[in-house]
């Protein structure tokens, strides 16, 4: 059992339903839509580290955190968290004990906290929910010193979310994602909603907290400064696959998949290094209708026929034939 | 930078804002100028009141928000006490504007067609195929493929990114001396945020347009900006050029600011610099300087005294920690 990854996704898929309606695809004489968000995507997360996917929005990202988490079936695939599977019937008892150390942190921190309980409750729900303590006065110790843990004042329990700022609220979040002993947290996109001094704190008491209580964490953001702050590995995701997976400096230092190093080069730099970069070309296509073999081969300049026939497989971090064939440079492909 | 001839210049502005409970100070006595083919970025975090210093300068500010003092001079001509049907002409025709959110922009029901025909033919005396044309150009221009056949398209039939085109050709059809880009690449992913922000730079310098950029995103002021005011509680803390402010920030704020960034070339192992507590409330800015309570260097004069804006190298910094007149201080204290 040593070598067993904390968190283990295999092969997980997601396809939505977009079809018109039935009596309009009678009339109208449409076709069944299918919406292929997440097709494929495997990773593993170790005890204590933590993981991120990046992409632009339409990639995906959101809804593999979703399904991680067990808000959302996966159509195939499985999550594993600790060896136990979410997704299987056999073991619901453990899973019941599981979710208990699965918490979820949401991008929006007005829209995820009930504007009309006291944050005391807020942050109790979860201890009550899972009866992780039974004497009233402990449970208010205990939510006393979450809040505390999250640079809050314990009286600031009494208080509503509205009389704090998204700052406040986000840390009011994560003081309810550790009430119930969490050890794995799946954050989706956490700073977003927040101004960049505001997120240099968030960012900072995440860390704090993974030091002192080893949690987890899947990190989720379309911000890759900040993934590269936080992740220790991650996952580059394009129209719900992953396009890359590599060790955190690695990734930055030695992009390999095209998608990733166009990426690299659109983000403005703040250091002003005046590096030169390649000017980035297209969007992301509409993924009902996604192009055939490699998703990213109408954008990518060392597409080739193979590019377009065949979807490359995820091989040594990199799902690109270009790369897997060594034709690494644009003017050789040209 | 000494500008001569500026193209946009706002001295001491005071915006305010009526309500039931006082009179909330949005804007608390800024300038600046911006010259021909200048980019001007504005930064802050929200409540800084960048939008609302864009909003004054188009004549926007809706009541119970007011322009309380100040001037407003667009090429020498003052602006901020010009008649709404006035203001209105210079509005579009010698000042664009680029919003957020493209969508709501653009109007749904109208092809892009006959709302960039209208807008030229409102503020030039081109013919309806003349206009025509110079849509044409005017697309082909912002990077819209085949821009003779997407002309016709209605504007949820654009992606994000060429919609954010589509305003950006609209502001342009007048040919204006000033463009007001409010947050105009934040609705977008990195990958096509890059593409406008290379867009917005060539097209300021080809056309000698003056382009005041709002935003939050200090990424896309060290790209694309000459000249950066930082702004903090309605003021402004720092402004000079932007490699000097970016790479050595005077104001502690701006100081703060710049290393809360998280940079991809950064070791990941370091840790952020914070700011403690949050921007005040516009109705609790306490006195003194705004920033007094959350600054490392604060001492008892930013306690009472606000600061001017200094002239320091090639910066203007409000911070009495460039003061270099002790004298005046004892006076006050």
């Amino acid at each position: 059992m040593t070598e067993r990854p904390y968190v283990e996704v295999k092969d997980l898929r997601r396809v939505f339903d977009v079809s018109k309606p039935w009596l309009n695809r009678v009339l109208e004489g449409g076709e069944k839509q299918y919406l292929k968000a997440v097709d494929g995507v495997s990773f593993n997360i170790a005890k204590g580290e933590t993981f991120a996917l990046v992409g632009e929005s339409g990639s995906g990202k959101s809804t593999v955190a979703r399904m991680v988490v067990g808000l959302l079936p996966p159509t195939s695939g499985e999550v594993m968290i600790d060896g136990i599977s979410m997704s299987s019937q056999a073991a619901s008892s453990e899973r019941q004990r599981l979710r208990r150390r699965i918490q979820m942190i949401f991008q929006d921190p007005y829209a995820s906290l009930n504007p009309r309980w006291s944050v005391d409750r807020i942050v109790a729900e979860p201890i009550r929910a899972f009866r992780l303590i039974e004497d009233e006065k402990d449970i208010n110790a205990r939510v006393g010193e979450l809040l505390s843990f999250v640079g809050l004042h314990p009286a600031d329990g009494k208080k509503y979310p509205h009389e704090f700022s998204g700052g406040q609220r986000q840390r009011v979040a994560i003081a309810r994602a550790l009430a119930s002993d969490a050890e794995f947290i799946v954050c989706d996109e956490p700073t977003s909603a927040l101004d960049v001094s505001v997120q240099a704190q968030i960012l900072n008491l995440m860390r704090d907290l993974q030091d002192r209580l080893g949690l987890t964490y899947l990190f989720i953001s379309h911000n890759l400064a900040v993934v590269r702050h936080m992740a220790s590995r991650i996952g580059v995701m394009y129209l719900g696959r992953i396009v890359e997976i590599s060790e955190g400096r690695e990734l930055f230092t030695h992009p390999k998949h095209p998608y990733t190093r166009m990426l690299l080069d659109a983000v403005p730099d703040v250091g002003m290094t005046g590096r030169q970069r390649i000017p980035v070309s297209g969007e992301i296509p509409n993924p009902i209708s996604p192009p055939s073999g490699c998703t990213f081969n109408p954008r990518c300049p060392l597409a080739n026929e193979r590019c377009i026939e065949q979807a490359p497989p995820l091989l040594g971090g990199v799902a690109c034939h270009a790369v897997h064939e060594g034709r690494t440079t644009t003017h050789a492909a040209a | 930078m000494s500008v001569l001839h500026p193209v946009l210049s706002v001295r001491d502005l005071r915006v305010e804002f009526v309500t039931r409970r006082g009179i909330l100070k949005a804007i608390d006595g800024i300038s600046f100028d911006i010259a021909k083919g200048e980019v001007l970025g504005v930064v802050g975090e929200s409540g800084a009141g960048k939008s609302v210093t864009g909003s004054a300068v188009i004549g926007l500010i809706d009541p119970p928000g007011r322009i309380a003092g100040g001037e407003i001079h667009l090429s020498g001509m003052r602006i901020d006490n010009l008649p709404p049907e006035e203001m209105r002409r210079v509005r579009g025709k010698r000042i664009g504007m680029i919003f957020q959110d493209p969508l709501t922009s653009l109007n749904p029901l109208y092809r892009v067609s006959e709302q960039l025909i209208e807008t030229i033919r409102t503020h030039t005396n081109l013919s309806a195929s003349a206009a025509r044309k110079r849509a044409i150009d005017l697309l082909a221009e912002v990077g819209i493929p085949a821009p003779d056949k997407r002309i016709d398209s209605y504007p949820h039939e654009f992606s994000g990114g060429m919609r954010q085109r589509v305003v950006i050709a609209l502001a342009l059809c007048a040919e204006p001396e000033l463009i007001i880009a409010d947050e105009p690449t934040t609705a977008l992913d990195v990958s096509v945020q890059a593409q406008i922000i290379s867009l917005l730079k060539r097209l300021g310098r080809e056309h000698g347009t003056a382009i005041m950029l709002v935003t939050h995103d200090m990424g896309v002021i060290a790209e694309t900006a000459d000249r950066v005011a930082v702004m903090y509680a309605g003021r402004i803390a720092e402004i000079g050029p932007v490699r000097d402010v970016v790479q050595n920030p005077l104001h502690p704020y701006a100081k703060g600011l710049m290393g809360a960034i998280p940079s991809l070339e950064n070791d990941s192992s370091e840790r952020l610099v914070q700011i403690p507590g949050s921007m005040p409330r516009l109705s609790a800015i306490p006195p003194g300087c705004p920033f007094n309570p959350r600054c490392p260097n604060v001492f008892d004069r930013c306690r009472v005294e606000r600061p001017d804006p200094i002239q320091h190298s090639e910066h203007r910094v409000a911070c009495h920690l460039y003061d270099q007149s002790p004298v005046r201080s004892e006076a006050v204290a």
